[in-house]
């Protein structure tokens, strides 16, 4: 006798460990292949897809055997479907080897290629762009205090209120107790009622009459007795509160537009941008991004608008923080959202307006912002010597508040320098 | 109502749709024909019924139910879901196990005609031949297959544990780079039985730990006086089992710096790479098997009116897909179809037992005519394996029908010349050639340990012979060959010696470990 059995609701992911090894095998080309498609998209787009395909070049992953090459050599091939040949025919010899190659020609598994593509979750591409990273320290131990209450599902009780009741449970454990005490069923006694109905017509066989009716009244005393649901039946879901962080962060893009930044500097800047969203999105349920470009004013506009739209004018950095004050409290409470805020300058800025800065950085910007992180984009050439905009948020730094500033000249540091302002203190090497 | 369709019609099923009974019902008429009728002798069988994704997961590990966890598997799920994913490739049909019980997977996404030409091709034809023919039955246990992978893998698991998923991929990694040139070529004293295997493992780590090997002495012997660290060829290559063509076989036995769990390892990929050995030479005769037993049985179904009409039409539709040999110039073409040649040359024994012609007579005196086509079938499965296999039977009709010819491609000559096509002076040298290429010793590079340089560096010298000239390639040998200096911790020297003019061809200078495996 043949066994046949279902397989099909064992553990799916049985090749999962093996897939674990392979991503941690392929890391480096991975981050590399992952860092090369994020160049490509736009803020919001880089890791939207649920799959990401990516190519990673081959070294390292190869499985090498002992072949023969495909150098010199006798070989002989053997191939259907002769047309015009005689033995002692002369062949030239095809370029891409298509027409001769016989059952040892090629590789039937496509190994020895250099490059090899496939799929990664949208959760591994997340995970490796952001491993061991983590929101600083500060902004965490914030983080904590503003919280809001919620429920969470935590099980069934015996008591609640109706509207949570949960039938499903209920109506099982009534269905059990009907059969374990024996409750007639609704179709038995409807039977019942029938043949008694048709013996009281025909009026053939009194004494079985008689006995159906107590049988009758029998199982309606019973299931009288038996209710349909109990109270004991009754199961209700249950909730309790739990305190649940804010899951909605607002993060502001403030961006020195003048004259003076050039376009590698704002590639630099927007890929720090695009890093940062990722990074939010990662941690928060819902994340929206406000740009604010600034020249000697400020204004808020949307995404095209702010890396691509040329402005001129002087360079004032306290009217963007005003906007941003202003957006703030408009339409983003500190309440309810939590504030991110990443602004990237070439450091220009006229130094009457300092004072200015300092002041709202302290006043309103800072208070209410989990973090505010500034880089100095420089371009490739490099101004060396410290800009004011630097001076002035160092001072501000050292003040313990959230602000972090780092330097980016090229675009390899852009990756580097994100990770080292968001690797917690005590995992920094 | 369904249940009583087979009672009234004599069907098995009507329509795409199956469920277990009638997946029973088939098996069970399929096994009346396969047994009763061809008498055919398959194991016990095992039907597994498998989602889509479940048949990846298996492919990605040599098809095994389980098996040990690597790097390598998880790459090629992930290439065969994305090929799959994008309809570059479809799915295997049916994966079979040599085991006993014979497992055999069918995909829940399939109809009812398409698992009963599974069943079968799997449960009745190839398990058949695993049970029958010569070289599974000397090589491979199916008693104990899934025993020992699961030993295997919770051996591997284990030492994951003890010492490190680095440590442990690293003596994989290396292992796998020699799988091929890890299996015994011709049958030792001792069929394998893996479930002793499972026994004597810790047997032997006890007395591993408690004996020394005597292999590294260069001390004096201080009983002759002699100066023994400059022994001659002869008594090395005694004592070391040399030449050993064996890779795997040799570095467990013999590599000085591994640790006894190392050589487990090595240990287990030597055995599932012999375990698979038979497969690789029987690839045409076995698929030729499965499908001619799946071909009769569902021509049998269909003439005692068990299938229906359109069953047997979507049956046809599969098998000639599966039986397919597009021709050299076809773009489709990708090398000649193990089905469609397995299949060719049974079914032209079958005409040669019933219907044979002059021609026949001269080249199959034995079996022209004899009738008897099972007999001549079950003794070629049993018997023989691809190469000897088409050696022996692949007739000048069939060569004709394919228009088969053999092209020799010389590097040294400036064009291809037509060696040899179908015609009477023609047959001999294509078949020769054609089975030539179902030589695995042939196919596969010619490599033996030679030589350890005992008194010296201890640098192990590997040979390799070459035939019709044709060198290794050296990029993936130069990587293997470290993989092998790790695994053997001193530097290895591999030289390229043309087997028939006994000249060096090339050499790769010592290749030294990068890490020492420990």
């Amino acid at each position: 006798m043949v066994n046949i059995i279902d397989r099909r609701l064992n553990p799916k992911d049985k090749s999962l460990a093996n897939r674990q090894r392979f991503v941690r095998r392929a890391k480096r080309q991975i981050l590399d292949a992952v860092r090369d498609v994020s160049a490509r998209r736009r803020i919001a787009d880089v890791g939207q897809q649920g799959e990401e395909s990516i190519r990673i070049p081959a070294d390292g992953l190869q499985e090498p055997s002992f072949r023969k090459g495909d150098g010199a050599g006798v070989r002989r091939h053997v191939v259907p479907g002769n047309k015009e040949y005689q033995a002692g025919d002369r062949i030239p010899r095809p370029d891409g080897g298509e027409g001769g190659s016989g059952p040892g020609g090629g590789s039937p598994d496509g190994e020895g290629e250099d490059e090899f593509q496939f799929s990664i979750s949208r959760d591994e591409f997340l995970d490796l762009f952001f491993e061991n990273l983590e929101l600083p320290d500060l902004a965490r131990t914030q983080l904590s205090r503003v919280e809001q209450e919620g429920v969470r599902r935590a099980g069934y009780s015996v008591s609640g209120s109706p509207a949570t009741l949960n039938l499903t449970r209920t109506m099982r454990r009534s269905l059990s107790r009907r059969l374990a005490l024996h409750r007639p069923r609704r179709e038995e006694i409807l039977e019942l009622d029938r043949e008694i109905d048709r013996l009281e017509r025909s009026g053939r066989d009194p004494e079985r009459l008689r006995e159906l009716v107590r049988e009758r009244e029998r199982l309606s005393r019973r299931s009288r007795l038996i209710p349909y649901i109990d109270p004991i039946d009754l199961r209700f879901n249950r909730f309790v509160p739990t305190p649940r962080p804010i899951s909605q962060a607002v993060m502001f893009c403030l961006m020195d537009v003048s004259g003076s930044m050039t376009e590698d500097m704002k590639d630099l800047a927007k890929r720090f941008f695009m890093l940062l969203y990722l990074f939010l999105e990662r941690r928060y349920r819902h994340v929206e991004i406000v740009f604010i470009r600034h020249t000697h004013i400020a204004q808020e506009v949307d995404e095209e608008t702010f890396f691509y739209s040329r402005e001129t004018g002087g360079t004032l950095v306290s009217p963007a923080l005003d906007e941003m004050d202003r957006v703030i409290r408009e339409r983003y409470s500190p309440e309810d959202w939590n504030i991110y805020a990443a602004q990237a300058s070439d450091g220009d800025n006229t130094p009457q307006d300092n004072p200015a800065v300092i002041e709202r950085m302290d006043r309103t910007i800072l208070p209410v912002c989990r973090h505010f992180a500034y880089i100095e984009v420089s371009g490739e050439r490099g101004r060396g010597g410290v800009t004011d905009l630097w001076m002035v948020y160092e001072r501000i730094a050292r003040s313990g508040r959230p602000l972090a500033m780092r330097r980016v000249r090229r675009r390899g540091e852009i990756f580097p320098v994100f990770r080292d302002l968001f690797t917690p203190v005590e995992r920094r090497g | 109502m369904a249940h009583d369709l087979g009672a009234d019609t004599g069907l098995l099923y009507d329509g795409p749709d199956w469920d277990y009974r009638r997946v029973r019902r088939a098996f069970d008429a399929i096994e009346r024909i396969a047994v009763d009728e061809m008498g055919l002798e398959p194991y016990p069988s095992q039907v597994e019924v498998i989602s889509s994704e479940q048949m990846l997961d298996a492919y990605s590990s040599m098809g095994m139910p389980l098996f040990y966890r690597h790097w390598s598997f998880g790459k090629h799920f992930a290439r065969d879901e994305m090929l799959y994913r994008k309809g570059v490739t479809g799915l295997a049909y049916e994966i079979v196990i040599n085991s006993n019980p014979c497992l055999c997977y069918i995909m829940e996404e399939n109809t009812m005609t398409m698992q009963t030409l599974v069943m079968a091709h799997a449960a009745f034809g190839h398990s058949h031949f695993f049970r029958n023919n010569q070289l599974f039955r000397e090589w491979t246990d199916a008693e104990s297959i899934l025993d020992y992978l699961d030993f295997a893998k919770r051996y591997i698991a284990d030492c994951e544990e003890r010492y490190g998923h680095a440590a442990v991929e690293r003596v994989l990694d290396a292992a796998h780079a020699l799988m091929t040139h890890g299996v015994h070529r011709y049958p030792r004293p001792r069929p394998l039985n893996l479930k002793r295997e499972l026994e004597r493992e810790r047997e032997r780590q006890r007395f591993q730990e408690s004996s020394f090997s005597d292999l590294w002495r260069t001390l004096p012997d201080r009983d002759t006086g002699e100066d023994r660290s400059d022994p001659d060829l002869d008594a090395r290559q005694t004592r070391l089992g040399l030449p050993e063509e064996n890779l795997l076989y040799f570095l467990e036995k013999h590599a000085p710096r591994l640790a006894p769990w190392q050589r487990e390892v090595l240990r287990i990929v030597r055995l599932v790479a012999q375990y698979f050995y038979p497969q690789k030479q029987t690839k045409v005769m076995n698929e030729g098997c499965a499908t001619s037993v799946h071909y009769a049985i569902m021509t049998r179904l269909h003439e005692t009116g068990q299938i229906t009409d359109g069953a047997f039409m979507e049956f046809l539709h599969a098998h000639t897909s599966v039986v397919f040999q597009p021709e050299f110039d076809d773009p489709r073409y990708s090398g000649i179809n193990p089905y469609a040649l397995g299949f060719g040359i049974l079914k032209d024994l079958e005409r040669i037992c019933t219907a044979p012609t002059a021609e026949d007579r001269r080249w199959f005196p034995d079996i022209a005519g004899s009738r008897d086509v099972l007999g001549t079938w079950k003794t070629a499965w049993a018997e023989y394996r691809d190469e000897s296999f088409i050696l022996q039977f692949l007739s000048p009709r069939l060569m004709r029908e394919w228009r088969l010819f053999s092209v020799l491609d010389d590097t040294d000559a400036d064009a291809m010349e037509v060696e040899a096509i179908h015609d009477e002076s023609g047959f001999r040298a294509v078949r020769r050639a054609l089975a030539s290429h179902y030589d695995l010793a042939r196919h596969e590079p010619d490599i033996q340990v030679v030589d350890v340089d005992l008194a010296g560096d201890r640098h192990l010298m590997l040979e390799h012979r070459v035939v019709d000239g044709r060198r290794l390639e050296p990029g993936n040998s130069r990587m293997v060959l470290r993989h092998l200096a790790n695994l053997w911790g001193y530097p290895v020297t591999l030289a390229e010696v043309d087997a028939a003019s006994e000249r060096v061809l090339n050499r790769y200078e010592a290749v030294a470990p990068d890490h020492a495996v420990t």
